[in-house]
């Protein structure tokens, strides 16, 4: 028995790379979520936003580095990630402009703006993979390790090794700095302040004088910011391939839903859940168990509860199970 | 008259564009995307029937599909000598088992008394029945998956003519749309979306894992087929003598012949569904279903339990589009679970009914044809354009890059016609009446 190396292991295998996940998750649900708080439909294009919007901070970490500009030990990407942002903005403002507005001042039903949102994800798609190709792109550089898990081996003394990788460390702390400063915007700053009376009560704001295509205009600048940020680390910490993107869409979606579709809190909540959980099911814990259990008693097979390839079985399930026994999800979305 | 004139005149249209394919590409061709543009059109009618009757959003249509794709393979392929004997039964029976500890669980949760106590026994049946489950069903999975592995390695099927796999695949689609439909309809219209999207993930996940059920990625290739092969007709002497009357070469002759049989097979199937489905619309059931769709809380006070027919039509949709995936995967010949992506199977779909008329059967069909015809027509011609636009750059990286990326236009070929025609046209081509 050795409870120490088991939780190190399990720190290793599960905790942070979970926690790194769930950052990058719970990133993606707060675009959804704002999309849907304020926009108010379901907004099926937001995985390829996130594609389009890591494409450019890409190309702009290429053209850098052709230019050997680069940040030392952290990724050159951190230094795009400002163009990234700009670019993912001007498009996603561009097909604001050119189709969703149409439906919005025709009061269209939201179920009318998924569609049109399917729409959007065609082309983007069709841009991602037009000017990048749909081919994987690993685009990180600098160190690869804060702590690898030898030199965490010799510091300690312990068997298990916990390696610390830049981009879990960056995306955590980006994450963080992220969510802080849309909670500051949202709460204290005046824009912010009329983004979240226009989303409680689309009239009474009206009423007092708030102009929606402002409101509507900064909402989808905030989305194409988040968008970014999470695809670019999403991309740092595993890498960039248009269909992964794609595929994001269920486990970003189950993350908004759990945590109540249209509250930022809730949002950040259900990314975790979800990433926690899918890491959680997913991992053989065989290695665990034999550290935790005394000696003997250890299990033969692998412990694993579900194969990795299920992992979006379960952010299903989770997302069931909370439709099931409490619809408007764990921290009160709104249900239009 | 007027209306008339125009519908048939865009079939007539859809049909045109097909011929000219035939003369300038070559009827092999032209025949393929006839076949299956038969077979997007009933795909497409199943969608029309969720939301052109019912407004209900399903963007799992892949995985129906899917299923339907599998049960070609459960149905039509002989049984693998052994497989039952050595682990079929345990894996049916973990199965069953895994079906009665949910159902148990479920119980538990309806007849018990709200509090600690109901959570932890529903807890304890889910732990205690999940590891039974996985205890006698991986015992059953690894001996299949141990019986000749290269070749085969799946409990087969039951070897009976794969004709009979299409009512199957729409019945197995049938039972997975009951689960969703019970879970996610009666809430948010979103919900139902999402739901379906996840389960359709999930259901080619399992295809491609499940080994023992149809080989996962090793695919399942020479599926038993409804109509005679090239090859047998090519040594028909009865068969080259008619060809050589056309005044075609046998082997030509007979990849066009057994096309034009598929052709006629699924001809008559879509024109049974479509002839029903004109029958639903307009009988009392789908003026009901379009008064629902119209005003739920008005048909609700008229007595009628909306939850309950948005769960019927949802079967009945999902169940057609199962029907489609059978004779896919029989026109394939071949299951290959890699190849099912959403924006081909789900997405693509829903373009067909929104671009032919949502809520018109007669649309649905028209945009299955016409929307397939450029899906597939879309590539060549964007190889053609960009070639065309890039002829004055040289020999670049540029250009190169270009004329290879020239493929991926259809995806934005097929969101700007979406985005266009929503635009401009929000009923589509033949809109509802």
């Amino acid at each position: 028995m050795d409870l120490l190396n088991a939780f190190i292991t399990l720190a290793n295998f599960v905790i942070v790379p979970a926690i790194a996940y769930g950052s990058q998750l719970a990133l993606g649900a707060l675009g959804v979520t704002l999309i849907y708080g304020i926009l108010r439909f379901s907004n099926f294009a937001h995985g390829d936003t996130m594609a389009f919007g890591t494409m450019i901070t890409i190309l702009i970490t290429w053209l850098f580095q052709s230019w050997g500009l680069s940040l030392g030990v952290f990724p050159t990407a951190l230094l795009a990630l400002p163009f990234g942002i700009a670019g993912c903005a001007l498009f996603v403002l561009m097909t604001d402009r050119a189709v969703y507005r149409f439906y919005r001042v025709q009061k269209a039903k939201p179920v009318i703006l998924v569609i049109v949102s399917m729409g959007v994800m065609f082309i983007m798609n069709g841009v991602v993979r037009f000017i990048i190709g749909p081919d994987d792109h690993a685009f990180g550089d600098g160190e690869r390790f804060i702590i690898s898990a030898r030199t965490f081996r010799e510091m300690t003394g312990l068997q298990e090794g916990l390696a610390i990788r830049t981009s879990t460390g960056i995306t955590v702390i980006t994450a963080i700095i992220v969510v802080a400063i849309l909670f500051w915007f949202l709460n204290k700053t005046r824009t912010g302040k009329s983004m979240r009376a226009y989303s409680d009560n689309e009239d009474l704001a009206l009423l007092s004088g708030i102009n929606p295509e402002r409101v509507v205009m900064v909402t989808w600048i905030i989305v194409a910011a988040l968008a970014t940020v999470a695809g670019t680390l999403y991309g740092l910490d595993k890498s960039f391939k248009a269909f992964t993107y794609f595929q994001l869409l269920l486990p970003i979606f189950a993350s908004a839903i759990v945590g109540g579709l249209g509250s930022p809190v809730g949002a950040i909540a259900g990314g975790f859940i979800i990433a926690f959980s899918e890491v959680l099911v997913t991992y053989a814990w065989k290695k665990v168990l034999v550290y935790a259990l005394p000696d003997g008693i250890g299990p033969d097979g692998l412990a694993q509860l579900l194969s990795t390839d299920y992992k979006f079985a379960v952010s299903f399930l989770i997302l069931l199970i909370v439709l099931l026994f409490r619809p408007t999800g764990l921290f009160k979305g709104k249900s239009v | 008259m007027n209306e008339m004139v125009k519908n048939t005149g865009l079939f007539a249209l859809v049909a045109v564009l097909i011929v000219i394919t035939g003369i300038s590409q070559s009827w092999n061709t032209a025949l393929l995307i006839l076949n299956m543009g038969l077979i997007s059109a009933i795909m497409a009618l199943g969608v029309n029937l969720q939301w052109g009757f019912a407004g209900l959003f399903n963007v799992g249509v892949m995985g129906f599909v899917a299923l339907g794709g599998l049960a070609t393979v459960l149905i039509a392929t002989p049984p693998t000598q052994g497989a039952w004997g050595a682990g079929g039964y345990a894996i049916v029976l973990g199965l069953i088992m895994g079906a009665a500890t949910i159902t148990a669980a479920v119980l538990v949760y309806q007849r018990m008394a709200k509090g600690r106590l109901r959570v932890f026994t529903m807890l304890a049946i889910l732990i205690v029945g999940f590891y039974l489950f996985r205890a006698v069903f991986d015992s059953g999975v690894s001996t299949v998956e141990a019986i000749n592995p290269a070749s085969a390695g799946n409990i087969g099927g039951l070897g009976l003519p794969i004709l009979l796999a299409w009512p199957v695949g729409g019945l197995l689609a049938a039972g997975v749309a009951w689960i969703i439909g019970k879970v996610a309809l009666g809430l948010r219209s979103d919900y139902l979306a999402i739901a379906t999207l996840g389960i359709a993930e999930i259901i080619i996940a399992v295809l491609k894992n499940e080994d023992w059920l149809a080989r996962g990625v090793k695919n399942v290739i020479g599926l038993p087929r409804p109509v005679p092969f090239e090859v047998d007709l090519q040594r028909d002497p009865q068969f080259v003598e008619r060809a050589a009357g056309f005044g075609m070469d046998p082997v030509t002759a007979s990849t066009i012949y057994v096309k034009l049989e598929y052709a006629a097979l699924f001809a008559v199937v879509l024109i049974i569904l479509l002839w029903l489905a004109q029958k639903a619309l307009n009988s009392p059931w789908g003026r009901m279903m379009r008064a629902i769709r119209d005003n739920e809380v008005a048909a609700e006070a008229m007595g009628k339990d909306v939850t309950r027919r948005h769960l019927q039509i949802f079967i009945l949709g999902s169940a057609i589009c199962g029907v489609a995936g059978a004779m896919m995967t029989t026109l394939d010949g071949q299951l290959t679970p890699g190849t099912y992506q959403p924006l081909r199977f789900t997405f693509l779909v829903w373009v067909m009914v929104i671009v032919g008329g949502s809520g018109n059967n007669f649309g649905a069909v028209l945009g299955g044809f016409l929307i397939w015809f450029l899906w597939v027509q879309v590539e060549p011609m964007g190889l053609w354009l960009m070639s065309t636009i890039t002829s004055g750059m040289g020999d670049g990286a540029l250009r190169s890059h270009l004329m290879d990326s020239a493929a991926h236009m259809r995806l934005f070929t097929m969101g700007l016609i979406l985005l266009l025609v929503l635009r401009f046209s929000p009923r589509g081509l033949i809109p509802e009446k």
